[in-house]
């Protein structure tokens, strides 16, 4: 928590592994783990006279990924290398792109658990390679008190987004909520897995703290190690508890790298940066320039459907789905566009889709495993129950066991009422008949509800529901209910 | 003096090369003549010339996405020129700071 008189300042800057076929310059495959050391050739290996020729899908891939968040894609985009010495990269300079980058700005629109709603603007989104893994050689694999480090080359080379956001966000909260609305979008786009327990992404945090109301920005602390969303949020909330203790106790934050400890629950500071980074950034000379015409543009950008943003906007404003259950929606791609059919089919009527899609349809996928959009119910079977519902052709207790039978055999909602005798009974006389023969066959209760105890009609709803075999309009039933008793 | 621009330390430093103080009095000269050469470039009018990063006259040079499995290299044949190897990894200095 951010005491009133601090805001914090985060700007969130993330690499994702896109999921091609091949490597970013080679034609080893792109596979999370495997065999150390089997999936690589002269080129991720950095063999002299090598040479990189870039993964066409994986351009396009970028090309999709910052048209969904609405950046622009400059005409000339360039690689160049950066400089620096590392165990787990070969080549001793990493492929990347430094000043002309192939995606520029663009805006991540995001949504809070509670529904409220912020956005944060991208600077850019560029293309380089992941480098090797290395793990550190001591007794507990930890990195302190280890002699030597063992490196296996089969990610070296994998093709890496780094996207890089403006610092517009504010809390751990809203962290957690750009970085989960960029993984739905990016999982939906199909460039990447973005898992995070398999490193497909990675993320730091760059966090300040300023007066509310400054304009200047305070010293930032990066934050590294964060490996899950849950350690996101633990982590920023941590980092703004801390600075705000520095300050408030008459110290200054100093620039500087900390890594997240997990089980400590704490920051720390990793050596600070003697020197500035000086990675030398040159345009790579084995790679040419990338031209991006109007043409492809637009052919990437025809490709484009609704984002997972737009989509729990469009549930949100339009159909009045809750925060809540449009977010469950959004998470599952394949149940949101069952939902779209359904809500299509029932002529708009998305609360009562809802409630069966997320209620009784989301249990029994649950209990059987089977997604729902992979089972026997047709949206238009739904929409057909929904429209049974609305219009008070069944009653409730009906519609739930047409929902079991629609999953067990398919088929068509009317149908089942028909073969199963589930129409509720509306008609006032055939109602009014079973209320006559129940309040005969109850005379003490009768007595009771006269004498004030008005409890006991919830015995005389269940005794009418049951002897119409459940079929009784139960609203019918209470209002002829009442009416009987108050002429008695 | 062009020698002022470059601090040869740090440039040894980045590039981990360790220079002796008379290595540094000889080459720091030397770079220094380089500097002086490449100014030379910077006095050229280049009003009309477009700012380029290659002066190989190709665009788009790229490859489809698929694997060539007759490039991938057998691990005996990737560790053999390893300085150290434990089991089926490189094994190097252990590493001491966060990079990249
Ligand atoms: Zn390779």
């Amino acid at each position: 928590m951010t005491a009133p008189y601090w805001e914090a300042v985060i700007g969130i800057e993330c690499h994702v592994e896109l999921k091609t076929v091949s490597k970013m310059f080679c034609g080893c495959p792109n596979e999370f783990g495997g065999e150390p050391n089997t999936k690589v050739c002269p080129v991720c290996l950095a063999l002299p006279g090598a040479l990189p020729v870039p993964n066409a899908m994986a351009i396009e891939y970028m090309l999709r990924a910052g048209l969904a968040f609405g950046a622009t894609i400059p005409p000339h985009s360039k690689f160049d290398r950066k400089n620096y010495f590392y165990p787990d990269m070969p080549k001793n300079y990493q492929i990347s792109q430094f000043d002309m980058p192939l995606t520029q700005g663009g805006v991540v629109r995001y949504w809070l658990e509670d529904g409220t709603r912020g956005e944060c603007r991208l600077t850019r989104i560029h293309l380089e390679e992941d480098t090797g893994k290395s793990t550190h050689a001591s007794a507990d694999g930890r990195l302190a008190g280890a002699t030597s480090s063992l490196i296996d080359f089969n990610r070296a080379g994998v093709p890496l987004m780094e996207c890089v956001g403006e610092p517009d966000i504010r809390s751990a909260d809203e962290a957690v909520a750009f970085l989960e609305t960029l993984a739905r979008t990016f999982r939906e786009l199909g460039v990447s897995d973005v898992k995070m327990e398999e490193g497909s992404l990675r993320c730091d945090a760059n966090v300040s703290i300023r007066k509310r109301g400054a304009t200047e920005l305070g010293t930032k602390a990066e934050i590294k190690n964060m490996n899950s969303f849950r350690s996101v949020r633990r982590a920023i909330a941590s980092e703004i508890a801390r600075q705000i203790e520095v300050v408030e106790g008459g110290g200054r934050v100093i620039q500087e790298t900390r890594g997240w400890d997990e089980a400590a629950g704490v920051t720390h500071s990793q050596r600070s940066k003697e020197e500035a980074h000086d990675y030398r950034y040159f345009p790579d000379p084995d790679l040419v320039p990338i031209d991006v015409t109007a043409d492809v543009v637009e052919r990437v950008r025809a490709t484009l459907t609704e984002t997972p943003y737009e989509r729990y906007a469009r549930y949100v404003d339009t159909l009045g789905v809750d925060s809540k259950r449009a977010t469950q929606l959004v998470d599952d791609a394949a149940l949101a566009a069952w939902f779209d059919r359904a809500v299509a089919a029932s002529d708009g009527k998305a609360q009562a889709v809802v409630a069966f899609v997320l209620g009784d349809l989301a249990r029994l996928a649950n209990e059987s495993g089977t997604p729902l959009a992979a089972g026997k119910v047709t949206p238009e079977a739904l929409a057909e129950l929904v429209a049974l519902t609305s219009s008070s052709a069944i009653n409730s207790k009906a519609a739930k066991q047409i929902v079991e039978t629609l999953w067990s055999e398919g088929g068509s909602a009317k149908a089942i009422v028909e073969r199963e005798g589930l129409a509720q009974v509306s008609d006032r006389g055939a109602v009014e008949a079973i209320v006559d023969e129940v309040l005969a066959a109850n005379p003490k209760v009768v007595a009771d509800y006269k004498a004030g105890k008005t409890n006991v009609m919830g015995f005389l709803t269940g005794a009418v529901m049951k002897a119409s075999r459940g079929k009784a309009n139960p609203s019918l039933a209470q209002e002829l209910l009442k009416e009987k008793l108050a002429a008695r | 003096m062009p020698t002022d621009r470059i601090d040869i330390r740090h440039v040894a430093r980045l590039a981990r090369l360790a220079l002796t103080d008379d290595e540094i009095a000889t080459f720091g000269p030397q770079l220094g003549s380089l500097m002086t050469h490449v100014d030379a470039l910077a006095k050229l009018d280049t009003e009309n010339v477009a700012a380029t990063a290659q002066v190989v006259p190709s665009r788009n040079v790229q490859r489809e996405d698929a694997i060539r499995p007759e490039t991938i290299l057998a691990r005996d044949v990737v560790l053999q020129n390893a300085p150290q190897v434990q089991g089926p990894y490189f094994r190097v200095p252990r590493i001491i700071a966060e990079e990249g």
